[in-house]
C-alpha cells in the first residue's frame, strides 16, 4: 500500500503512530514492509489457502462474534441435501460438467430453492458475459424463503458447511501452500480476531492486484468470509475496501466502462436471455425476492427514458428494443483475439495503454495492428498508438510498417486538472473537481469528445431509413455548451444522472422516487439524490472540524449518502450500538425511527422486531433484523449459493500456471476459468502436466510509487523518471547465484509467450521460500515501461498468458511461471527462434492445450 | 565578526535585530516510506532540473545523493540480516551452487554487523542542506551569494554567485554543489520563497506521512525529543537524534534528523566540524608565524651589519 498509494497510506502510519500493529503479507519485501511490525513473506497465488486458514481459526476456536453472525449472516440458513463439497470431490463441487467446463448449480442451493437454480448452459452464458459485476450493488437473485437452524447444529447448515470445508486449512497446511511458519500465521489470526467483536472493528483494504487471479473473485469472497465472521462488515471501522489503480475506478463500474454492464449494474441483455423488456427486468429481480431490487424495474424504464427521453414509451417498451445485445464473450481480452482473426474492424482506446498495461501485450499489439481504424485519446504517444513503427513486433518482422493496414487516429487528451467532473472513489464518494486550467491547444476532454462525436454522428445519420440506425437516431443528445469549443455542461449531465421528474424537470432527491411508468428519468439509479434540491451535493467541501465525524457534508456517496453500507449492522438485533465505542446508527424506540451519525441503510420506522407476513416480497418482505437489505434473503453470504461460477465457497486452487502440484486437492486449478486455446496464447504446463521444471520460477509483476501503471503518465516526465530509470528485475541472492546473475547486469526472463530483458538488482528483499521441501524462487518485476518515453525498457505484461477468472473475465496477470537467465535477450527472428525452443522444450505445441480438469492424478 | 563556532542564534548573529524565530525541519525517518514525493516537489517548486536517468543499483536510489541538481535526497539503505528461517533455505540453496561474486555490497558496511539473527530492515532517509547554525560554506563566500536569512536559514543567490566553488569544499556534510552547465553553486533554500509567505516548504508539504516535519527549530526540538522518547519506550532503542545539539560541531543544524542506526549507515558524517572553526587560530597562528618572520628578518638584517 506504501509502495501504490502512499497517500492513503498516510492512515496507515497515522494508525501506528497511535499505537496500532502493522502487519504486511506479501510475496516481496516491500516499502510497506519496511514500516510493517511483522512482515509475513507467502507464495504468490497462495493467498486462499492462507484466508482459508484463517476462517479454520476463526471457526475451530469459536472465535466468531456468533450473536451477529446468527442473526444477519447465513450461517443458520440450510443447504440442499445434494449439495458435496471440494472434501467429497477431489476439489471439485457436486455439479461439474467436464464437456462444457462448467458447473451446473442446483445441488449449492438453499433447501427448497432447487428449481431456481440456473442450469449449466446458463453458468455457460454467464462466464462468457462475466455476469458476476452485476452483483457489486445487490446480491444474486435468490428468494427469500429460507430454512434455518438457529443453533447452527444441522449438519447442513452453512455454519457446519464451512467448517467441514476449511477444517484442513490448518497452520500445517498453510505453511505447505504459503510457505508461511504456523508460529508467523498464528500471529496474523490473533490480531486479526483479537481487534474484532463488540468493542473493536477490523478493515480490510486490499489493491486490485489481489483480484488478478483466475480466482480473483474468490480471493475477496475469502476476505469477505473472515470480515462477517467477525462481525466486521456494515458497522465503523470495518469493511473491505478495494484500492484502485486509478482515480475513479469505482466510478467507472458505477456507472459503466464494461461490454456486460449498464449503469447501476444493470445487465446489459443478453439476446436470448433477455429477448423482450420484461424478460429482462424480470430477469434483474427474482420472483420472491426481498429488499429494494425488487423495484428493477423503475430503474430500468428510468434508465431508458433518460436515454432516449420522449422517444421512450410504454407502447415500445420505453425502446428496450433499441439497446445492443450481447451475444457471447465480448470482454476486453475476446476482443483483441477477434482483432487478431480480422472480426473487429474499430477501435477505440481512452487512457488505456493495452500494449504495455494489458496481459500478453504481444497480442494486444498484433491484434491492433489488424484494424481497419483505431482512436488514441491520450495525453501522450503512447505505445499503443505508435505500435505500428516500433514496436517489438517490427524488430521480429511480425509488423511491418509499410503493410500495416491499421489507420491511426491520435487525439490529445485534457489531463484531470484541465476538465471538470466527479471522481467515485472506493468509499463510493463522489468528489467534484473543478477545471483549474484550459487544456493546451487541441487537447479536450472526454465529455467533448463524446458529445461532439455523438452530434457528428447523429447528422449524418438524420436522412437514414435504416432500422439499425434509429437507437442513434433516438438518442436524448441535448445538453447545453458554452466556451470557445462548445465544452458540454458536466453539470448538466449529473443533472441527467441524478434522474428528473419528466414532466416539470425537476431534480430527484433520491432512488425510492424512481417510476416504473415513465414519469421519471435517471442515468443511474444508485446515483440518484447526487443533486437533490437542484444542489451538486458531490461538490460540498465542509471540513470535517465544521460537522460530525462521519462528515456527511463533504462530497456524497451512494446510495443515498450513506457513508457506510448495511449500517442496520452496526446495532443489534434488538437495534441497540453493539458497543458505545462502535455505535453508528440504532433503533430510537420513542421516536419509532432508525437515527444515529449515518443515514441508516434501512427503513427508516421499520421497527427491529417486525417479521414479515410469510410471502411478502420486496421490502416489505425484509424482517427488522434483515440488515443486508440487497440481498434476496437479507442476510450477509458466508455460502454464496449462486452467482458465482466457480463454487459457493472459496478454495485452494493452483494459479494456472504453476511450479507446484496442488497440495491440498487432486484438482490442480480453477476447473471453470475461462480459457482460450489458440496457438499465440500457449501457457506455461503446470503439474500434473510434464515439463513444468523448463519454467521453474514463479514470478510476479507489480507498481513502484515512482512509476504510473503502463507508464503512459510517468514515462515521460523528467521528475518520475530519473526516480526509476531502467526496467529491472528482483531476485534474491540465492537465485542470483543459482543462475549467475550479476548485481546491475542484464538478464532475461522468458515464458511460453516472450522474452523480456531487465538489469537485475540482487537483493535480500526477495526471498525463497521452502514448501513441501522444495525450494521456490519468486521473481519480481515492475511493469511500468515500454517503447517510448525518456526511459524505455520491456514490458512485463509481454510474459503473461491470456488466462480469466471466470466470474468477470479479469486476466490472471499476478502470477505466471518462467525462466530467468543472465544477459540480453536475443533480438530479431531469433527472439521467435529462442521462445519456439522453450516451446519445444515444455512440450507446448500448437494442438496443445491445459487440462481444466485433473482427476485423481494426485494425492 | 560573526562568531564562528558554539550555540549562538544565527540570524542574531548575522545582525538581524528584529529575527522571527528560527525555522527548520525534522526529519523523521521512522516514519518515511521512501515515495520521494519531498524529491520531485523540490524540484517542482524550485524548477531543478532532472539528475540523469541512470540506474544506480542502491537499492531504490537512482538519484544517488545530495547535488546541485537533488536538492532533497532519499536515500534507501536494505539491511541484509535475513531470518534465521530464511537462512536456513538460503544455505540449502546455496550449498547446491558454486560461490561467486555477486557484485553485491560487502558486508562489513557500516550498521549490518550485530544484526544476525535480526530480520531484513530497509532503512529510508530523506536527506536535505543542514542550515548549519555555523555554515562553513557561507563563511568562505567571497561574494556574499551566500547569505544568512532573518528565520537563520542559509541560501544562495544564484545572481551573485561567480561559480568559485569554495563553499563545496566547506561544506562539512557534502551538500552544496556546483551544476557541470552553469559552474554555479545551488542547494536548498528551505524554500525562502514560500516561508516569507508564510506557506510550508514544498518537502514538507508534499510528505504524506510527515516525516518532514516543518517549523520553529526550538518546537521541533521539543517535539524530537518527545518522539524518540515514545519510540525508546516501545522498544525502538536505536531511535537517536542527529544534528539537534547545539553543542555540536557546527553549533547546531537547522534541519535534523531522527535515524534508526549511525549516521554513517545513512552517509552522514558522525562529528560533523564547521571547517572554519579553526580560522581564528589559524590566523592566530599565521599572525605569529608573520611576527616570527619579520622579526627574523630584523635579526638578520641586525645580523648583517659588521
Amino acid at each position: 500500500m506504501a509502495e501504490a498509494h502512499p497517500v492513503g497510506f498516510q492512515w496507515v502510519m497515522e494508525a501506528k503512530k497511535r499505537g496500532a500493529t502493522v502487519i504486511h503479507v506479501d510475496p516481496r519485501f516491500t516499502r510497506t514492509s519496511a514500516v510493517a511490525d511483522e512482515f509475513v513473506p507467502l507464495r504468490v497465488g497462495s493467498d486462499i489457502a492462507f484466508l482459508g486458514g484463517v476462517i479454520n481459526y476463526i471457526l475451530s476456536n469459536e472465535l466468531d462474534f456468533r450473536e451477529y453472525v446468527v442473526a444477519y449472516t447465513n450461517a443458520a440458513t440450510l443447504v440442499t441435501e445434494g449439495f458435496q463439497d471440494t472434501e467429497d470431490l477431489g476439489g471439485l463441487f457436486s455439479g461439474y460438467h467436464p464437456e462444457t467446463g462448467t458447473y451446473d448449480p442446483a445441488s449449492w442451493q438453499y433447501e427448497g430453492h432447487e428449481e431456481f437454480a440456473q442450469t449449466h448452459e446458463d453458468t455457460h452464458v454467464h462466464r462468457e458475459t462475466a455476469a458476476g459485476f452485476q452483483h457489486e450493488a445487490h446480491g444474486p437473485p435468490v428468494s427469500g424463503f429460507v430454512a434455518r437452524d438457529e443453533t447452527l447444529q444441522d449438519p447442513r447448515c452453512v455454519y457446519q458447511i464451512l467448517k467441514r470445508h476449511y477444517a484442513r486449512y490448518t497452520p500445517e497446511v498453510v505453511e505447505r501452500v504459503c510457505g508461511v511458519p504456523p508460529e508467523q500465521f498464528r500471529k496474523v489470526c490473533e490480531a486479526w480476531t483479537r481487534n474484532s467483536g463488540r468493542e473493536r472493528t477490523t478493515a480490510l483494504v486490499y489493491s486490485v492486484g489481489w483480484t488478478q487471479h483466475t480466482v480473483g473473485v474468490q480471493y475477496i469472497r475469502a476476505g469477505a468470509i473472515i470480515q462477517l465472521l467477525l462481525g466486521n462488515m456494515g458497522r465503523p471501522g470495518g469493511g473491505i475496501m478495494a484500492l484502485r489503480g486509478h482515480a475513479s475506478i469505482q466510478g467507472s463500474t458505477d456507472i459503466p466502462t464494461l461490454f456486460n454492464l449498464l449503469p447501476g449494474y444493470l445487465p446489459m441483455p443478453h439476446f436470448k436471455q433477455h429477448e423482450t423488456f420484461d424478460m429482462w427486468a424480470e430477469a434483474i429481480r427474482h420472483l420472491g425476492q426481498k429488499g429494494f431490487w425488487a423495484y428493477a424495474r423503475c430503474y430500468a424504464v428510468s434508465l431508458l427514458k433518460a436515454y432516449f427521453g420522449e422517444h421512450a414509451t410504454e407502447e415500445n417498451d420505453w425502446g428496450y428494443g433499441w439497446l445492443p445485445r450481447l451475444t457471447g464473450d465480448h470482454g476486453t481480452y475476446q476482443q483483441v483475439l477477434n482483432m487478431i482473426d480480422g472480426k473487429i474492424k474499430g477501435y477505440f482506446l481512452l487512457g488505456q495503454n493495452p500494449a504495455v498495461g494489458s496481459a500478453h501485450g504481444r497480442a494486444q499489439r498484433l491484434g491492433m495492428a489488424n484494424l481497419d481504424w483505431l482512436v488514441v485519446r491520450d495525453l501522450y504517444m503512447i505505445e499503443s498508438a505508435t505500435f505500428w513503427k516500433d514496436s517489438p513486433e517490427i524488430e521480429t518482422g511480425e509488423i511491418v510498417t509499410e503493410e500495416c493496414r491499421t489507420e491511426v487516429f491520435f487525439l490529445p487528451a485534457a489531463s484531470h486538472v484541465e476538465k471538470e467532473g466527479t471522481f467515485t472513489q472506493t468509499q463510493r464518494m463522489l468528489q467534484w473537481r473543478e477545471k483549474a486550467l484550459d487544456p493546451p491547444q487541441d487537447c479536450r476532454s472526454e465529455l467533448w469528445f463524446f458529445y461532439h462525436l455523438g452530434r457528428l454522428v447523429r447528422e449524418r445519420l438524420a436522412t437514414s431509413t435504416l432500422e439499425r440506425d434509429e437507437p442513434i437516431k433516438k438518442l436524448a443528445w441535448s445538453y447545453p455548451i458554452s466556451g470557445q469549443h462548445n465544452e458540454p455542461d458536466a453539470e448538466a449531465v449529473l443533472k441527467e444522472i441524478n434522474g428528473y421528474d419528466v414532466a416539470t424537470g425537476a431534480p430527484l432527491s433520491g432512488f425510492t422516487q424512481l417510476q416504473a411508468d415513465g414519469s421519471t428519468a435517471c442515468g443511474c439509479w444508485i446515483y440518484s439524490g447526487v443533486f437533490a434540491d437542484g444542489v451538486n451535493q458531490a461538490a460540498r467541501r465542509k471540513p470535517g472540524k465544521e460537522q460530525s465525524w462521519v462528515a456527511p457534508e463533504w462530497g456524497w456517496v451512494w446510495p443515498a449518502n450513506r457513508r457506510i453500507l448495511y449500517n442496520r449492522a452496526s446495532a443489534d438485533p434488538q437495534g441497540a450500538p453493539w458497543s458505545a465505542k462502535k455505535a453508528y446508527v440504532w433503533w430510537d424506540p420513542e421516536k419509532g425511527e432508525w437515527t444515529g451519525h449515518d443515514v441508516p441503510d434501512f427503513e427508516k420506522t421499520k421497527d427491529p422486531a417486525f417479521r414479515p407476513a410469510p410471502g411478502t416480497i420486496g421490502v416489505h418482505g425484509l424482517a427488522g433484523d434483515d440488515a443486508f437489505i440487497m440481498q434476496g434473503d437479507g442476510k450477509g453470504w458466508l455460502y454464496a449459493p449462486a452467482g458465482l461460477i466457480d463454487g459457493p465457497m472459496p478454495t485452494h486452487y493452483e494459479p494456472a500456471e504453476s511450479p507446484l502440484r496442488n497440495p491440498l486437492y487432486a484438482q490442480q486449478a480453477n476447473p471453470v476459468r475461462k480459457v482460450y486455446d489458440r496457438p499465440e496464447n500457449q501457457l506455461n504446463p503446470a503439474p500434473p502436466e510434464r515439463h513444468s521444471e523448463v519454467f521453474p520460477y514463479v514470478f510476479t509483476t507489480s507498481r513502484l510509487t515512482e512509476h504510473h501503471t503502463a507508464g503512459g503518465m510517468s514515462r515521460q516526465l523528467a521528475y518520475l523518471s530519473e526516480l526509476q530509470p531502467a526496467m529491472f528485475v528482483e531476485v534474491s541472492p540465492a537465485l542470483a547465484e543459482e543462475r549467475g546473475l550479476e548485481h546491475l547486469g542484464w538478464a532475461h526472463v522468458v515464458t511460453g509467450r516472450a522474452a523480456v530483458e531487465a538489469r537485475v538488482l540482487v537483493t535480500a528483499r526477495l526471498r525463497p521460500l521452502r514448501l513441501d521441501g522444495r525450494v521456490i524462487h519468486q521473481i519480481w518485476l515492475p511493469y511500468h515501461w515500454g517503447g517510448s518515453g525518456l526511459v524505455t525498457g520491456d514490458s512485463a505484461n509481454d510474459l503473461f498468458g491470456i488466462t480469466l477468472d471466470p466470474n468477470v473475465l479479469i486476466q490472471e496477470s499476478k502470477v505466471g511461471t518462467c525462466d530467468i537467465q543472465p544477459g540480453r535477450r536475443p533480438t530479431g527472428r531469433a527472439l521467435l527462434d529462442y521462445i519456439a525452443d522453450y516451446l519445444r522444450r515444455a512440450g507446448l505445441d500448437a494442438s496443445h492445450y491445459a487440462p481444466l480438469e485433473t482427476p485423481g492424478a494426485g494425492e | 565578526m560573526n562568531s564562528l563556532f558554539g550555540p549562538i542564534d544565527p540570524a542574531k548573529d548575522a545582525g538581524y535585530t528584529d529575527a522571527p524565530p528560527r525555522m527548520g525541519f525534522f526529519t523523521d525517518t521512522s516514519v518515511c516510506i521512501g515515495c520521494k514525493a519531498c524529491e520531485v516537489a523540490c524540484k517542482e517548486w524550485n524548477a531543478v532540473p532532472d539528475d540523469g536517468f541512470d540506474l544506480l543499483g542502491m537499492s531504490y536510489d537512482n538519484t544517488g545523493g545530495l547535488s546541485a541538481n537533488s536538492w532533497r535526497h532519499v536515500a534507501f539503505i536494505e539491511q541484509a540480516a535475513p531470518s534465521p528461517a530464511a537462512m536456513d533455505v538460503l544455505r540449502e540453496a546455496e550449498a547446491t551452487v558454486s560461490t561467486q561474486f555477486l557484485g553485491m555490497p560487502s558486508s562489513t558496511l557500516p550498521g549490518t554487523e550485530g544484526r544476525e539473527g535480526r530480520d531484513l530492515r530497509w532503512l529510508m532517509m530523506s536527506n536535505v542542506c543542514k542550515h548549519c547554525t555555523h555554515a562553513g560554506c557561507l563563511d568562505v563566500c567571497p561574494t556574499g551569494s551566500l547569505f544568512r536569512t532573518e528565520y537563520g536559514t542559509v541560501v544562495v543567490q544564484e545572481d551573485i554567485c561567480n561559480g568559485c566553488g569554495y563553499c563545496v569544499a566547506a561544506c562539512p556534510y557534502g551538500v552544496i554543489d556546483r551544476r557541470e552547465d552553469d559552474g554555479r553553486a545551488w542547494k536548498c533554500t528551505l524554500c525562502y520563497d514560500r516561508i516569507g509567505e508564510g506557506m510550508t516548504p514544498a518537502c514538507a508539504q508534499a510528505c504524506p506521512t510527515q516525516s518532514i516535519q516543518y517549523g520553529e527549530l526550538d518546537e521541533l526540538r521539543e517535539r524530537a525529543a518527545q518522539r524518540v522518547e515514545v519510540l525508546h519506550q516501545r522498544g525502538v532503542t536505536e531511535a537517536k537524534l542527529y544534528g539537534h545539539d547545539p553543542d555540536d560541531g557546527v553549533g547546531g543544524d537547522g534541519a535534523f534528523f531522527l535515524l534508526l542506526d549511525e549516521p554513517e549507515v545513512y552517509g552522514l558524517p558522525p562529528d560533523p566540524v564547521v571547517t572554519t572553526r579553526d580560522l581564528p587560530s589559524m590566523w592566530k597562528h599565521a599572525g605569529v608565524a608573520a611576527l616570527g618572520m619579520a622579526a627574523a628578518a630584523v635579526v638578520a638584517f641586525l645580523g648583517r651589519r659588521p
